[in-house]
């Protein structure tokens, strides 16, 4: 029974609601005691049985346990952001992203670990211990929404949110076999959700398809008085129903045909654009001329950016402060040095640096041109097709450790999301197909992305659903691609993971 | 060596008096309890985003209408980045090179620019020398943290330390009777910042500035402007060269301090405001702040001068002090005959001076209404009652009020316009002061003061002076 109530998808858990035919406490404990059962180190913090958490909320999400990335503000309930300098941090609001859900029915199952204030891309920059990949322990879920796209994956949760700036929600999506969508930039409020490049960042749903990512962007999406930055999608979201895709126009850019992309995912790729064809939709190849520079841009725009967004975390009003401290500066120095992982230091620094007076033009300046510039190039391939299509990550999922010591080989795994960060369009990655590994192992998912015009959302989430049910990749389940069988119960291992709360 | 002349420009901090910050609805405050009026937003929590205060914006565009300044289409914020437990975001929200209002003027003087920004809180140094370094231990006080200000910044026009605080004045005066501002300096809703340098008089090179800070009165200004000319002047003289530093104006003793050591110096690594979109005003915002616009005081002034004929120094007298200049009107519109330039002098005179004997309110405040002292002024003009004797009226008005015929009547006050009872009286009083007498006929002019005197003693005031003394006259020389 509780198999079974855990593999509906969220769009027929939520009908089955509505009618009466299922409880919304049965679910969500259902789902509770899953989550209870996490191996992969991705939940930070878990809501407990009963209480609060099971109000009769009605709505579009009424009964359904959404997991949250730790990133989110959360009134009274710990919010780290993945950082030891936000130990025991408890915000005294709650993000609009997560209220909405709340309005709109959901409830807080978990808060999931991330890389340290989302800054990575396979969630070993967390502070509190890697994530699994549900798919193969010894592997990373991507990141930095890693911890919410293992929870999906692994069956922890039906349904997450994290937040993408680079393609923090696409290719953890990727890695771990679950659809992730990055909105357009002002889709969805960024008040309440811990800054990292505040011109990037945007929060969007992790979900098993595209209907239940449909579902979470309706609720999440819309202007919001507390971010300026927000406009909402006008005329809101509804449910794909889309079968086929023909007259719609598909461009592949030549730029991104990488030498870097892994055969096996080079090989869906191509699979899934012939199913493309299959369904009637055409396929050009396009220029998109600047892409190529988006890393180099995105790794100055988005450090400048942190190194102020990260300067208030210093020790004076909440989270973190080192004891023992002489003076003012020791002060600074000591919290800020114990309570910041290296990467974060590298980005601060770097960004620092980019912003010093003397150095602004050359770095800052010239990357905002470039930015300019690779929105261009989508505008252009826009102005005659409907979408933009890559692999989403150049490899499956790697092994823990494997990129660890070079940050320009983990910064490679952002190649085919950042550009769509840059030009704020919205962007999805869906399941596509396995791949084995390079030097071999059981076959791992990978995703295929497709982006669209800004605030385009509807468009691409009907092309997504169209080619989701010819590729039929729900078959596919961690476990070399047995049966969907959520880890329940069973003992936990490896990584080093904070008490449950 | 040539004379070295001032070369000033201001830095002005005005503290607005919106409802609620420029960037959360925390209400202003001041003087209340600390941390009181704080909230996720102001104090800097992890994921908050700012909401720009649509009053300060309108505050903001009042502000460079009154100082006649371009206000930009189209202006943006920035983050100004540095470490202090008084700035929570560890940046401050600012506008640096698009700011709202660009080049104006005010009062012969250039404006550069002015813009929008947020205050810090408030830090107070417990033990020690009451900063921060040696101090027990810092408390910050959040309450002031995200006021809005507008910061106004002047060409260095300005020649030297009166000048300065005369104009800062002017200032003060403008931006007050915008409503918009408390605008006083003790309390810091007006803080005005001096950069100073010297220069070879008649050259147009600008030699290097120091800022001083801190004066929170524009006694203190004048006082530390006069105290950094002369230290430069002196420096220069001896041969040394102004280093560029921002200086403490202490008001205990006067002197000047540097702030703080070149190792600390700032680099703002200025970035432009992600959480922000553009501020661009609207028609109607900026219609409003036109429309707004009451009389200022040196639109007041020239009017005063130029229309009513009033000197320049009473114009500006008046102009500075609204109620006063409304009260004048007031008068001057009741004064029927009466050239608006009298009833100014004697709002400005007279007036003036009854009131700071009794205590010192204003006009507007007194019990003289303004009909009362045009029928004063009247009175006097037309020769009822002497100009002494309106003095004494004015005395019986400040103190009780009332209709100032009715006070002459009572008093007996008026005039005597029977020219053969003032003949008999002067005649009489030449016969009981002889010496005098000899004296004038002699050529001494001065000696006439005993005789005026006399017959002003016998008539209590009520002659007219200028007829007195020609009487006097004419039967000495007779």
């Amino acid at each position: 029974m509780t198999r079974e109530l855990l593999e509906l998808s969220v769009a027929a858990a939520t009908h089955r609601i509505a009618a009466g035919d299922l409880s919304a406490e049965e679910y969500g404990t259902a789902w509770r005691q899953a989550a209870a059962g996490d191996e992969l180190n991705a939940y930070l913090w878990r809501g407990e049985d009963g209480a609060a958490n099971d109000g009769a909320a009605a709505g579009p999400l009424a009964g359904i346990p959404v997991a949250v990335k730790d990133i989110f503000c959360t009134e009274g309930i710990e919010t780290t952001a993945g950082s030891r300098i936000l130990e025991g941090y408890r915000p005294p609001y709650t993000a609009t992203a997560v209220r909405r859900l709340g309005e709109a029915g959901a409830r807080l199952l978990g808060k999931t670990n991330m890389d340290e204030f989302a800054m990575g891309s396979s969630n070993e920059n967390s502070a509190y211990g890697p994530v699994r990949n549900p798919w193969d322990r010894e592997r990373v879920p991507g990141g930095s929404s890693g911890g919410s796209a293992a929870v999906v994956g692994g069956g922890l949760a039906p349904c997450a949110i994290g937040t993408d700036t680079g393609g923090s929600i696409r290719q953890p999506a990727a890695l771990c076999g679950i659809v992730g969508l990055k909105p357009t930039y002002g889709a969805i409020s960024r008040y309440g959700m811990i800054a990292f490049a505040s011109s990037l960042d945007q929060c969007g749903p992790l979900t098993r398809d595209v209907t239940d990512a449909a579902l979470l962007l309706a609720a999440l999406q819309g202007r919001d008085p507390c971010d300026s930055t927000s406009v909402g999608i006008e005329g809101g979201v509804e449910p794909p129903s889309r079968e086929d895709l023909s007259g719609l126009r598909f461009a592949v850019p030549s730029e991104l045909a990488h030498d870097a992309i892994e055969p096996g995912v080079r090989a869906v790729f191509e699979q899934t654009l012939a199913r493309i064809e299959e369904l009637g939709g055409e396929i050009d190849e396009i220029s998109l001329p600047h892409s190529e520079h988006g890393i180099s841009a995105y790794y100055v725009i988005a450090p400048a950016e942190a190194s102020a967004n990260l300067a208030r975390y210093d020790g004076v009003r909440y989270g973190r402060r080192a004891g023992g401290a002489g003076d003012l500066i020791e002060m600074y120095e000591t919290t800020r040095a114990e309570g910041f992982g290296d990467e974060v230091k590298r980005r601060i620094m770097l960004g620092t640096y980019a912003l010093s007076s003397g150095y602004y033009e050359a770095y800052y300046g010239r990357a905002q041109k470039v930015r300019t510039k690779i929105a261009d190039d989508f505008r252009a391939a826009f102005s005659n097709h409907d979408f933009v299509v890559t692999p989403t990550s150049p490899s499956v999922a790697f092994r823990l450790g494997e990129k660890t010591d070079d940050p320009l080989a983990m910064y490679m795994n952002d190649f085919f999301t950042v550009p769509m960060s840059l030009a704020g369009i919205p962007a999805i990655s869906i399941p596509a197909g396995l791949a084995e590994p390079q030097g071999g192992g059981p076959a791992l998912p990978v995703g295929f992305q497709i982006a669209a015009p800004a605030f385009a959302e509807q468009r691409l989430l009907e092309a997504a659903y169209a080619l989701e049910q010819a590729i039929e990749f729900g078959a596919h389940r961690p476990g070399s691609g047995a049966p969907f069988a959520p880890p329940v119960g069973k003992k936990r291992t490896g990584a080093e993971g904070r008490a449950d709360g | 060596m040539a004379e070295l002349e001032a070369v000033i420009g201001l830095e002005i901090h005005v503290q607005l008096s919106t409802r609620t910050k420029m960037f959360c609805g925390c209400e202003l405050s001041f003087g209340d309890e600390p941390n009181v009026h704080t909230c996720p937003v102001c104090l800097a929590h992890p994921g908050v985003l700012p909401v720009p205060n649509e009053e300060a914006i309108r505050y903001a565009l009042k502000i460079a209408a009154a100082l006649e300044c371009e206000v930009a289409p189209r202006s943006i914020f920035h983050r100004k980045n540095y470490f202090y437990p008084d700035n929570p975001k560890a940046y401050q929200i600012s506008q640096y090179d698009e700011p709202i209002a660009g080049a104006g003027r005010l009062g012969g003087i250039r404006i550069h620019r002015a813009h929008l920004e947020e205050d810090a809180a408030k830090t107070i140094h417990l033990g020690g020398s009451g900063r921060i370094h040696g101090s027990g231990a810092s408390l910050v006080d959040f309450n002031r943290a995200g006021t809005p200000l507008v910061e106004i910044v002047t060409e260095p026009d300005l020649r030297g330390a009166a000048e300065a605080a005369a104009w800062a004045r002017l200032l003060r005066e403008t931006v007050r009777q915008l409503d918009v501002s408390d605008v006083n300096m003790e309390e810091g809703s007006l803080r005005v910042d001096a950069n100073v340098s010297v220069r070879p008089a008649g050259s147009d090179r600008l030699g290097t500035k120091t800022e001083l800070k801190n004066m929170n009165s524009f006694r203190f200004l004048e006082r530390g402007i006069e105290a950094e000319l002369a230290r430069q002047r002196e420096l220069i003289a001896a041969g040394g060269t102004v280093t560029q530093e921002t200086l403490h104006f202490h008001p205990e003793d006067g002197s000047l301090h540097p702030l703080r050591s070149k190792e600390e110096a700032h680099d703002y690594r200025y970035l432009p405001e992600p959480d922000l979109v553009p501020l661009v005003p609207s028609e109607e915002m900026l219609r409003e702040a036109r429309e707004s616009l009451p009389e200022l005081p040196e639109a007041r002034m020239r009017r005063y001068r130029d229309e009513l004929n009033l000197s320049e120094d009473t114009a500006a007298l008046l102009a500075a002090d609204p109620e006063t200049a409304a009260y004048f009107e007031r008068a001057a519109a009741e004064a029927e005959g009466v050239e608006p330039r009298v009833v100014a002098n004697w709002v400005t005179g007279e007036l003036a001076a009854a009131l700071r004997q009794d205590g010192g309110q204003g006009a507007a405040d007194s019990k003289v209404e303004p009909a009362a002292l045009a029928a004063l002024v009247g009175m006097v003009q037309e020769k009822k009652i002497s100009h002494g004797s309106g003095k004494t009226v004015l005395a019986k008005l400040v103190a009780e009020g009332g209709d100032p015929e009715a006070i002459v009547q009572r008093e007996g006050l008026a005039q005597i316009s029977d020219s053969g009872e003032l003949e008999g009286i002067v005649a009489a009083a030449i016969d009981a002061n002889p010496e005098a007498a000899e004296q004038i006929r002699a050529g001494n002019g001065k000696a006439i003061g005993a005789i005026v005197g006399a017959v002003m003693k016998e008539t209590k005031g009520r002659a007219d002076g200028g007829e007195v003394n020609r009487l006097i006259k004419e039967k000495l020389a007779g």
